[in-house]
């Protein structure tokens, strides 16, 4: 679906974000996008997207360069910015003007994504709400049933209600033709919806991963001061040291998505060096 | 769902979707909720449910119907009760097994405080089946 090979990136030629940043992305899957603030999250999803154009590698969705901005890529592609400018029109007339760009959008699922979401159709746009706009732009994003679903921070600004309606909105809108891809801070917002965790890390992706494989990896637990051995990342917690370590014995655990990110965002390549020389065998693809 | 942090979450949905078999409001043949509703309900990743069906499949507790769902298999209470006890077995009797041996609780206060429950049971729910919890 996405295809990233050797991309160089940079607002300024002196300082480049990317450095020969490599990845693909399938169908089917939920993407989480984790990385430090001006890491280059969105402006990952930018070149992914067409709004960011590679300053060498290449990026293709679908097989099509995305700073072409084909038709056929952009009425299959929706992206979601973590800021947004909506104009001064009610849910229907702004269905009206824009639904017609996307081939596959579903004005039934539109009012329903919206009825779950608690916004009003009537308001127009401006008057809502911050976190308002947004779950209309998420109803919006939903409805378009493109094949590929970008959201910059998606949970920003929405309250606890909310959260949990978008999980389920977002959990029952993926099928095994769509690909979804979120990046987030609120790593605990989205941590049992993503299948795959993307960390961009000093210019490069640096963990692209199942949690299905993760787990099978690597063990996430705490550990008294004596029993230390073998961690491969530790950090003080209120409940003793959280550590991550090799999942030797087979148990099979859940991954915890913030301790592992400070894992592998951090300054030792520990828990990078032994996922990459530890890889899970495949029996079969989902 | 509010998950652990000890067992990875297909396992705990697998725990949740047997929780519904046992205790009766999915029963044998009945069909069960597709993966998309269930991981929608549950606000997970519909690949990790569709992981705890083909777990279950394979523990013989639901069955496929090409094209059209998963159902309760005809056993599946046994076959539950069968998979429920391993994993009590080796998820939780050793944390119980390290928390006595450090409280230094014998095993002859176990059986008469389990003897007690056992009879408190027995008065409150008279003639239900022997579920373990």
């Amino acid at each position: 679906m996405v295809r990233i090979r050797n991309l160089h990136f940079g607002y300024s030629r002196r300082v480049p974000l990317f450095e020969n940043l490599s990845l693909t992305l399938e169908r089917g899957h939920i993407y989480g996008l984790l990385g430090k603030n001006g890491a280059g999250k969105s402006t990952l999803l930018k070149n992914i997207v067409g709004l960011a154009f590679p300053q060498a590698g290449t990026c293709e969705v679908n097989g099509h360069p995305a700073g072409a901005r084909l038709p056929v890529v952009l009425e299959d592609l929706f992206f979601l910015p973590e800021e947004l400018h909506v104009p001064a029109l009610t849910a229907d007339q702004f269905v009206g003007y824009t639904a017609g760009f996307y081939p596959k959008f579903s004005e039934t699922q539109f009012h329903r994504y919206l009825a779950d979401l608690e916004v009003p159709r009537q308001v127009k746009l401006p008057k809502l709400s911050f976190g308002q706009q947004k779950k209309f732009m998420i109803a919006f994003a939903l409805a378009a049933n493109t094949g590929l679903l970008v959201l910059d921070e998606p949970t920003n600004g929405l309250d606890i209600p909310s959260k949990v309606q978008f999980r389920k909105t977002l959990a029952g809108a993926l099928s095994e033709d769509r690909c979804m891809i979120i990046s987030t801070h609120q790593v605990r917002d989205l941590d049992s919806l993503i299948d795959t965790v993307l960390v961009v890390h000093n210019r490069e992706i640096v963990l692209n991963a199942g949690l299905d494989d993760l787990a099978e990896q690597l063990t996430f637990g705490t550990a008294g001061p004596a029993d230390g051995a073998g961690a491969l990342y530790a950090e003080p917690s209120v409940r003793g040291r959280q550590v991550v370590r090799p999942n030797l014995g087979g148990a099979y655990g859940k991954v915890d998505l913030e301790l592992l990110f400070n894992a592998v965002a951090g300054e030792s390549p520990a828990v990078v060096n032994y996922l990459n020389a530890n890889p899970v065998r495949h029996e079969s693809a989902v | 769902m509010e998950f652990k942090d000890n067992e990875a979450i297909y396992l705990q949905i697998a725990g949740y979707v047997s929780e519904q078999i046992l205790r009766q409001p999915w029963s044998p043949d009945e069909k069960i909720p597709s993966v998309r509703d269930l991981a929608s309900e549950l606000q997970v990743n519909p690949n990790t449910v569709m992981r705890t069906y083909e777990f279950l499949q394979n523990q013989g507790v639901v069955y496929n119907k090409r094209g059209i769902g998963f159902f309760v298999a005809p056993d599946a209470d046994a076959r539950v009760k069968q998979f429920r006890r391993e994993r009590f077995l080796q998820q939780e009797l050793p944390g119980f097994f390290n928390t006595i041996s450090l409280l230094g609780i014998g095993f002859g206060e176990l059986q008469q405080r389990y003897q007690e429950f056992q009879a408190g049971q027995a008065a409150l729910i008279p003639a239900t089946t022997d579920e373990k919890q």
